[in-house]
């Protein structure tokens, strides 16, 4: 049996996983203020990145689906604001577990927190909205457009740690990090990239199904 | 141009004139804000904990209300077809947008203004900063409501659970605003000694700008595919 294209991507992305996290736990030197509690940085940071891209391609699904109206466009907003989700939820909760042993508490209502949990409240909205929907094409109308609008403050989120005297740091870069960290930070975020790309892909056929199922079937010539 | 300009004044008319001539809905409204005001009041226990949350307290009672008000403000255009009627008509649905935008958010300033006196009593908390910025937040406030407010109670009044869908799709998407209405209201209340109250309207004019440009271009296209 052949496997589709995703699961290889997939299990690359699993396999990088693991010794992107052994070697962050394990190999990686650990960070001269924070020491071990640290390498929370290898999974956090590469979780906040990619979430952000697959936002974007949640945005780029919904500019697609209204330009053009054609079910992959929906189906693609669907997947990929899910798995947005996914990653929002697993940002905030590797960033609360960053923050009580680094600033002594679990949550704090600084800028870039509250911007990262109200843009998982607003794609959330977005898949309440299409449970709540049965129509298809209002569906897809209707998602893209409140998926638009919910993108409009990821911009917000990423520039809060700048406009705003954030208690959380600026964004990571090559000169916030020596080359040993960047280095396993890169590893990492390709890893988690590659199992995201892989969900979405797995995702985004489940939708397509389910659309093909609800549409009506093409009519055919009498026996 | 000047056809768009006389559809949007003539639907803000209409609208407006729905509200003049069922006021219990207004006054509704307004009775709803005051209830989450002096629940606030009580939940704060001390005087300098309720002139600290006056501002805040002013901009959710105003957020909230105004979840009702956007949600009647299409249900009655969902009775007898009368949006389709007016979509018909035609009118533009650029014009259908402003119009209605504009009439939530004039409903809604008429709602923070009757409620400012109420805040200043109740919670012993003066505007020691300038009024006029104070309407400045008043206005830029209700406006960064209205317009996303509108787009998603168009969406919600034709899905099942619109009551839930609205505020579970609008708040959030509105809480920069909040934020920064609320920030710069209570600093105008504590005098702006730090001249914040600047940079926090502008946010909020930044805010308006974005979402009312937006909407109105992503309203056309649910109109076209109601």
């Amino acid at each position: 049996m052949k496997l589709a294209w995703e699961h290889y991507i997939g299990l690359a992305g699993l396999v990088l996983m693991a010794a992107g996290n052994a070697i962050g736990l394990f190999w990686a030197p650990p960070e001269m203020m924070m020491g071990d509690v640290g390498r929370i940085l290898y999974v956090h940071v590469p979780a906040a990145w990619i979430c952000m891209v697959i936002y974007l391609v949640a945005f780029a699904g919904a500019v697609a689906s209204l330009a053009t109206a054609r079910p992959g466009a929906d189906a693609l907003v669907e997947s990929s604001v899910e798995v947005g989700v996914l990653l929002n939820v697993l940002l905030l909760v590797l960033g609360s577990i960053f923050a009580k042993p680094t600033w002594g508490v679990w949550w704090d209502w600084d800028p870039r927190l509250t911007a990262s949990a109200i843009m998982c409240l607003t794609f959330v909205g977005v898949m309440v909205l299409r449970a709540m929907v049965d129509d298809v094409e209002r569906r897809a109308s209707w998602s893209a457009v409140t998926t638009v609008l919910a993108f409009v403050n990821i911009p917000v989120t990423y520039m809060s740690v700048r406009w705003w005297r954030s208690l959380h740091q600026v964004q990571s870069s090559s000169s916030t990090m020596s080359a040993e960290m960047w280095n396993v930070l890169w590893l990492n975020t390709v890893a988690l990239l590659l199992v995201s790309i892989w969900f979405v892909a797995r995702r985004y056929r489940i939708a397509r199904d389910r659309a093909d199922q609800l549409r009506a079937p093409p009519l055919e010539v009498a026996p | 141009m000047i056809r768009l300009v006389q559809q949007i004044a003539a639907v803000v008319w209409k609208d407006l004139l729905i509200e003049w001539r069922g006021p219990a809905r207004l006054s509704g409204l307004f009775v709803f804000a005051v209830a989450i005001l002096l629940l606030m009041a009580f939940a704060a226990g001390s005087v300098e904990v309720m002139r600290k949350i006056a501002g805040g307290t002013l901009w959710v009672g105003m957020l909230l209300a105004s979840t009702r008000s956007l949600d009647q403000s299409f249900s009655v255009e969902a009775e007898q077809g009368a949006l389709e009627g007016l979509v018909l008509w035609p009118v533009d649905p650029l014009a259908l947008f402003y119009g209605k935008a504009l009439a939530n958010a004039l409903v809604l300033f008429g709602v923070g203004v009757a409620l400012t006196p109420l805040t200043i009593a109740v919670m012993d908390a003066p505007i020691a900063g300038s009024p006029w910025v104070y309407l400045g937040f008043l206005v830029a406030g209700s406006a960064a409501v209205a317009a996303p407010g509108t787009l998603y109670a168009m969406i919600t009044s034709q899905a099942r659970g619109a009551s839930v869908l609205l505020p579970l799709l609008l708040l959030p998407l509105v809480m920069p605003a909040l934020l920064a209405a609320s920030r710069g209201t209570t600093v105008l209340m504590e005098g702006d000694p730090m001249d914040q109250a600047g940079g926090w309207l502008g946010l909020l004019i930044a805010f308006d700008l974005v979402h009312w440009s937006l909407s109105g271009l992503l309203f056309s296209r649910i109109v076209e595919n109601p």
